[in-house]
């Protein structure tokens, strides 16, 4: 078992993050990679980017927004209980190099997963502007770790509740016309990927997304996780989950994330249901 | 003799009872039930016990057919098992899944005119009986060697090895990338052709003996190699398995609805979402199925999804029934089943609606032309032939490849061109010092049986090894 440390709720207990004991992964770890858990013998795997990894103390860090059976699971797990399985370090590890202006924007739960990504960029020496938003302030999350990890960072809210009222994807328009940025990270929900990348192709500044397919294995092994990036056929656990965001196709990737929808929706109801019962 | 022999031939083979195809093409308990001792007694009685067996040439891994067989007729079930262990760790699972139609039983000599004798069935009967009724006694082990070896991967090439060093003395841990240990035994063979009770007891039989097994270990990412060296191990075995799955490359592939056979199968079986939302991981449900291919996993695949309730389900196939790969009882049982087979048939692109789901596919007939380099003949299309199958799931069955998570990060072992370890065929020795390798990462994806076979060559060759040298 791999037992949970610390647990914090974010975000109106709509955001979880669990630290947990996993010497032998915390001690590989690169930021960009993640893991794949299982809560008990009857669970679903389900990858999760790690957002902080503590080799000494032989601990990963998670933050997870509750969506569906799965994460609602997750979220009902406390400190001293703990996941059956947890594999990793999964996926390739981000590219970091020391270009100059950097744009890191993250969306939701997103922002846990850009953390360790733009500290990374801000460590080589890159000149990091952290752009990150949510519906509304009280879902806004890590704004302070976000501003440890950057030079500057600006807060967007959809609906004006804090920082620009608007979304993230005008605040960064905004840094490019500055002038001088030579590379954007993106992470986020599909279609904040998708726009932001349709604005800065036509800034030419290359753009790093990471994508979030479903997962079986994540080892390469099953296919499921399969997206298309300039044509090509990729398999994100293996070859990703960071993609070119210029070269994606992200219309397949929201189609393709829909499959288990009315399954998964059904069978979260039921176990809210029993829960609630309790 | 010759009487004899005339007299046994006579004897019609035993054949082993099974569920009714109807009721059990929606179940998911095994298929055949098993011989009673009776069948058992019949059917090794007919057993001409030849001195120049050629059953034993037909095994890859030359099981003592005759041997066995004979103890079996004379009531000594624990001597029977005890020689079938002798060249077979996994007599349970051989006897239900072997091609034995092309190895012991294509050989038997009693085949050349009438019926081979059963050897699968027989092996089976012997194994279960020893699950059921033997002392469970372990194996004595030699002295301990102090000497380390790691095993990746624990399909039935790297339970082999495990079993094998461990008692010989040396200390042996396996890593799985899964978190269960067994391989295709586990996620891809389902549960009624091979119950995963079976599975689960020979891993256990090798714990108890002292072999320790650790999953959730992605060897190339959670650890390498060379980090495994530095910690100490003296000798490592690669059995990873041949696990990429290869598509059609035709238009519309990532349409929703278009699994690996690899996802569909690892989805039925390691996660059992065939009890979904009894467990949390689903599987979709295809109503009109079709699964393209026709080996061993196509036809897994396609008795999965008459048993998760589709109306319909076809095997696609290019080739003709001759060419298809899979043993003949499951081709056999599928169509029982009522699974329908489009042969000469190949599907040239997949058909959606706006969201993105799959709705039919469009396919060629073929007709057979000259021989390729396999010998077989070759499928040409037939111009003008196109027409169109209806369709919610399908599932590609069509080879898997060479994985390359872990052989990529050992850059100092030698691949072939298609990305498969280069292993001495003797041996099992790679390129890389103190390490060996076998199974389908070695020859491609193949059968338990040879998986098996290549995992006792290494483990003698690194017995040698750990205590001669390299
Ligand atoms: C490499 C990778 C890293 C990820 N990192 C994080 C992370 O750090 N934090 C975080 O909150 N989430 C992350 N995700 C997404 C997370 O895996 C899903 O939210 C989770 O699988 C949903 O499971 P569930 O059973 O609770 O919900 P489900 O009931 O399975 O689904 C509920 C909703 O989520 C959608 N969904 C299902 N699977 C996924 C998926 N794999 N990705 C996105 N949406 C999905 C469904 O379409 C549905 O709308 C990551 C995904 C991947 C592939
Ligand atoms: C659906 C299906 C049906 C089949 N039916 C038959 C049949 O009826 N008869 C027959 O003889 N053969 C059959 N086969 C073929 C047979 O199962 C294989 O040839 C055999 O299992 C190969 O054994 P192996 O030990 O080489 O590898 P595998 O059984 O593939 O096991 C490899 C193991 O290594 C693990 N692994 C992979 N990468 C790593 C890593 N980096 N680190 C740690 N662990 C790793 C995998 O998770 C897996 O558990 C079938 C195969 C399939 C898929
Ligand atoms: S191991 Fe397989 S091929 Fe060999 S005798 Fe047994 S069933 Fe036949
Ligand atoms: S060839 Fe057939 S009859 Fe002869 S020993 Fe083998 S199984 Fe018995
Ligand atoms: S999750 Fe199975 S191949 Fe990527």
């Amino acid at each position: 078992m791999f037992t949970i440390v610390r647990r914090e709720e974010m975000a109106q207990g709509t955001v979880i993050l669990n630290e947990i004991e996993a010497p032998l992964i915390a001690r590989k770890a690169k930021p960009g990679q993640f893991v794949i858990l299982k809560a008990g013998e009857d669970g679903e795997r389900i990858p999760l980017t790690m957002a902080e990894t503590d080799p000494d103390k032989g601990t990963i860090t998670i933050i997870y927004m509750v969506v569906g059976k799965s994460t609602a699971i997750f979220r009902d797990l406390a400190v001293g209980d703990g996941y059956q399985d947890v594999i990793g370090p999964l996926g390739k590890p981000t590219h970091l190099e020391k270009v100059g202006k950097v744009i890191c924007v993250g969306g939701g739960t997103g922002v846990a997963v850009l953390h360790p990504i733009t500290r990374a960029m801000k460590d080589v020496g890159n000149e990091v502007v952290c752009i990150i938003g949510a519906r509304t302030k009280d879902l806004l999350i890590l704004e302070d770790q976000m501003r440890g990890a950057s030079h500057d960072l600006r807060l967007c809210t959809d609906d004006g509740s804090y920082g620009h009222h608007g979304f993230v994807t005008e605040v960064m328009k905004e840094v490019l016309d500055e002038g001088g940025v030579k590379q954007v990270v993106a992470i986020g929900p599909v279609p904040m990927m998708k726009a932001v990348s349709t604005i800065t192709k036509e800034y030419q500044v290359p753009t790093l997304v990471s994508l979030n397919p479903i997962m079986v294995d994540g080892t390469g092994m099953c296919g499921g996780c399969r997206v298309s990036v300039g044509g090509e056929t990729k398999f994100a656990c293996v070859d990703g989950p960071e993609f070119d965001g210029h070269q994606v196709d992200f219309d397949e990737l929201n189609l393709r994330l829909r499959a288990y929808l009315a399954d998964e929706k059904k069978c979260h109801e039921d176990y809210c249901t029993i829960r609630d019962a309790r | 003799m010759a009487e004899k022999a005339a007299k046994q031939t006579k004897n019609p083979r035993v054949p082993m009872p099974e569920q009714e195809p109807r009721i059990r093409a929606r179940n998911f308990l095994e298929v055949p039930t098993g011989y009673t001792a009776k069948m058992a007694q019949d059917e090794a009685a007919r057993c001409l016990q030849c001195k120049k067996p050629g059953c034993v040439d037909g095994c890859p891994v030359s099981v003592d057919i005759p041997g066995f067989i004979d103890l079996m007729a004379q009531g000594d079930m624990t001597g029977a098992i005890r020689n079938l262990w002798g060249k077979n760790a996994l007599p349970a699972v051989c006897g239900r899944v072997c091609p034995q139609e092309i190895q012991c039983e294509g050989k038997c000599i009693l085949g050349k005119k009438g019926e081979p004798v059963a050897i699968g069935n027989l092996e089976r009967y012997c194994a279960d009986y020893e699950r059921q009724y033997g002392t469970g006694e372990l194996p004595p082990k030699q002295p301990a060697t102090g000497k380390r070896v790691a095993v990746i991967g624990s399909g039935p090439s790297g339970l082999t090895v495990a079993g094998d060093l461990i008692v010989k003395g040396h200390d042996v841990t396996i890593y799985e990338a899964f978190h269960k240990p067994g391989g295709v035994l586990i996620y891809g063979i389902p549960e009624f052709r091979l119950p995963k009770e079976i599975v689960a007891q020979e891993v256990n039989f090798l714990e108890r003996l002292g072999v320790r097994v650790e999953c959730n270990a992605v060897v190339g990412r959670t650890v390498s190699l060379d980090e495994l060296f530095a910690e100490g191990y003296d000798a490592i075995y690669i059995g990873v398995g041949a696990g990429l799955p290869r598509f059609m490359n035709i238009e519309g592939e990532n349409l929703v609805g278009i699994l690996s056979a690899n996802e569909y199968l690892t989805r039925a079986n390691l996660m059992k979402a065939y009890k979904f939302p009894d467990v949390d991981t689903p599987i979709p449900m295809g109503k009109n199925v079709v699964v393209l291919g026709a080996g061993n996993v196509a036809m897994d695949a396609a008795r999965t999804a008459m048993r998760l309730g589709a109306e319909s389900v076809k095997i696609v196939y290019r080739r003709s029934r001759e060419e298809m790969p899979a043993r003949k009882a499951e081709i056999h049982h599928a169509e029982e089943e009522g699974i329908e087979m489009f042969l000469l048939t190949n599907p040239t692109r997949y058909l959606g609606n706006d969201e993105g789901r799959l709705t039919g596919m469009e396919c060629l007939r073929m007709e057979l032309g000259e021989p390729d380099d396999s010998g077989r003949r070759r499928p040409v299309a037939i111009d003008g032939s196109e027409f169109q199958l209806e369709c919610d799931l399908c599932i590609v069955a069509v080879g898997s490849g060479a994985n390359p998570l872990l052989t990529s990060e050992t850059p100092d072992m030698k691949l072939n061109r298609w990305g498969y370890i280069d292993a001495d065929e003797k041996n099992g020795k790679t390129t890389k010092k103190g390490v060996w390798a076998g199974g389908d990462i070695v020859t491609g994806a193949a059968t338990v049986i040879l998986a098996m076979g290549a995992g006792r060559l290494a483990a003698d060759s690194m017995h040698d090894y750990l205590t001669l040298g390299w």
